[in-house]
């Protein structure tokens, strides 16, 4: 007993990282939508980055805690309180036995993340605990939770009662926006695309179809067209690729992707801006802007240095108790 | 030999040998894949072979602190990429398994098979004949889990996509798609034309070898009837374990998987 799901919701799944290396045998590859909110709230609570954690669509459930608990959301906010008190993202929140957390607004964003610190206890399946909804595999019981459902902590929490007063620094959470700038690098088949397409690409405002979901997102706007016809044979494809379809519409492949697909790919959005796509909802609109290699590859390893020295400051002894950091490395 | 190396994100690159399906590029991207599933580098996630291509998977920032000589890291894992395609063996030794399926063509597994028929001005007797007395190559996994693109259909019996794809496909149903042929593995839908039906499991979700079929493989359907396809269990399923060719495609250490 820990946590019970007290009504159904939208679509809530348990999420981590993914399964990165299984897409030879043509699994999808599965995960957060948003990793860096699930990376940067591990980290908060002293959990390992690739930790499972619930992926809350609005509307979203409500759910009582059967046990005290230390966790932390991210991502979207969807103004969570528990009794009348209101829940910040971004910092750890002690919750006691008893209590419930309610979600009563989508204020902004699409996918709240909740992790407890030392996680869930869920049965991995490929060396992930992601919910795989296709094959009905993986997170629980590879579907949506649901009114009803209880899942279990990997450990107890010791706390009785704690105050965290602080919060993670601004410059380290994602500057999510309902019609955010896109950064993404060339793919194979951006120079096949005629040249009023490419400029239109780089200068339109492109709205996300109600016809979206984890495995991709279509996107309106004026069609594009490539210089001439290509026939190209599927191969392997990428969380963030943009495929152009054959109507001239585009489609960004998201964290449910299939592994492969044989549309030309336009381009690839960088991993540091994935984030902002993935909170979007339907009828956001987005643009998109080209810059190199080098630059996006160095805000990866940016973002990485970042978050080493986060997890450094949430090492630092005084912020869990002496036990809890011994518990930390032993295996839940 | 041409190729075309080229990222899809700062975390993976792939080498294309010229997108068409044929043989030769085929065994260039299994010797390929094989060859670097073996002499792997630091920060190696995984590889996706495909028809005429092969993607690396790899770990930006294991990368980028082993191999610091390089501009990019891109440019590291396409040097390394480029090292490997120099040092290729010329001919793969490489025996294929051939791994006979048992298909059921009756009608009530097989709603397409008659229009199959029709296109190819053909009974349904002989497209069953035609499409079991080829030997198909498993090019690729891709689509869904375990779903094997096998060809090539000969083209007395080749049809199109439907033009409305169905919402609901059962799993084990058999398809043709252009020269291609394949196996649902799983409730999916799609535009294949469904013309039979095996009891085999294709995924396998359970075991450690979660498909059935494997790139490279060599298949070969004979067909059942619908009594022998009810008593699945008298069917002799492939030994789930005995093929371990596709773990060379992932990395042994996997301590830095994650990072997007």
């Amino acid at each position: 007993m820990s946590l019970l799901f007290l009504t159904n919701s939208l679509l809530t799944t348990v999420q981590d990282l993914g399964r990165g290396d299984f897409r030879h045998f043509g699994v999808n590859p599965n995960g957060a939508m948003d990793k860096k909110a699930v990376r940067l709230i591990n980290i908060l609570l002293g959990n390992d980055e690739n930790e499972a954690v619930l992926e809350i669509h609005f509307p979203a459930p409500k759910i009582l805690f059967e046990k005290n608990a230390l966790i932390a959301l991210g991502g979207a906010n969807f103004n969570a309180r528990i009794d009348n008190r209101k829940i910040e993202n971004w910092r750890p929140v002690f919750i006691e036995k008893g209590q419930t957390i309610k979600f009563s607004q989508k204020v902004s964003g699409n996918r709240l993340y909740l992790s407890v610190r030392r996680g869930f206890k869920i049965k991995s399946w490929l060396e992930s605990k992601s919910t795989n909804l296709k094959a009905k595999i993986g997170g629980f019981e590879g579907r949506n939770l649901r009114k009803d459902d209880r899942i279990l902590f990997n450990a107890k929490c010791k706390m009785q009662s704690a105050k965290f007063p602080f919060r993670m620094a601004n410059s380290l959470i994602p500057d999510y926006s309902v019609s955010p700038k896109i950064r993404v690098i060339a793919g194979a088949e951006w120079e096949k695309l005629n040249k009023k397409s490419e400029s239109e690409f780089l200068s339109q405002k492109f709205s996300v179809s109600l016809n979206s979901d984890r495995m991709g997102f279509r996107l309106r706007g004026s069609p594009l067209r490539l210089s001439r016809k290509l026939e190209l044979v599927s191969s392997a494809v990428n969380f963030g690729t943009i495929q152009l379809l054959p109507d001239g519409q585009m489609i960004m492949l998201m964290a449910d992707h299939q592994t492969t697909g044989g549309y030309p790919r336009i381009a690839h959005i960088i991993a540091e801006d994935l984030p902002l796509a993935a909170q979007l909802g339907a009828n956001d609109s987005l643009s998109f802007e080209i810059i190199s290699l080098d630059e996006a590859e160095n805000l990866v390893l940016k973002f990485d240095a970042n978050l080493n020295l986060l997890k450094t400051a949430i090492k630092f002894p005084t912020i869990f108790n002496a036990k809890a950091q011994r518990c930390k490395d032993a295996k839940c | 030999m041409n190729y075309r190396i080229f990222p899809i994100g700062e975390n993976a690159l792939t080498v294309d040998f010229g997108s068409e399906i044929s043989a030769e590029l085929n065994d260039r991207v299994l010797s390929l894949a094989e060859f670097i599933g073996k002499n792997s580098f630091t920060g190696f996630v995984e590889l996706v072979p495909a028809y005429s291509s092969l993607t690396v998977f790899y770990d930006l920032v294991q990368v980028r602190k082993t191999y610091r000589q390089f501009p990019n890291v891109f440019s590291a894992v396409k040097n390394f990429v480029e090292t490997a395609l120099e040092n290729l063996p010329k001919i793969s030794k490489r025996e294929p398994d051939l791994i006979k399926i048992p298909v059921c063509y009756e009608m009530e597994f097989a709603p397409d098979l008659e229009f199959v028929a029709r296109c190819a001005k053909l009974t349904t007797a002989e497209v069953i004949k035609i499409h079991t007395s080829t030997i198909y190559r498993v090019f690729m996994i891709g689509f869904l889990p375990a779903f094997a693109y096998m060809g090539e259909v000969d083209t007395r019996i080749t049809a199109p996509r439907r033009a409305n794809p169905r919402t609901k496909i059962e799993p084990g149903s058999v398809g043709i798609a252009g020269r291609q042929t394949g196996i649902y593995p799983l409730a999916s839908p799609g535009g294949w034309q469904i013309i039979g039906k095996t009891p085999l499991q294709m995924f396998r979700p359970e075991r450690k070898k979660i498909s059935f079929l494997k790139m490279g493989d060599m298949v070969n359907f004979f067909e059942i009837g619908s009594d022998e396809f009810k008593n699945k269990s008298k069917i002799e399923n492939r030994k789930s374990d005995e093929f371990t060719f596709p773990d060379k495609f992932t990395a042994d250490n996997r301590a830095g998987f994650g990072t997007r």
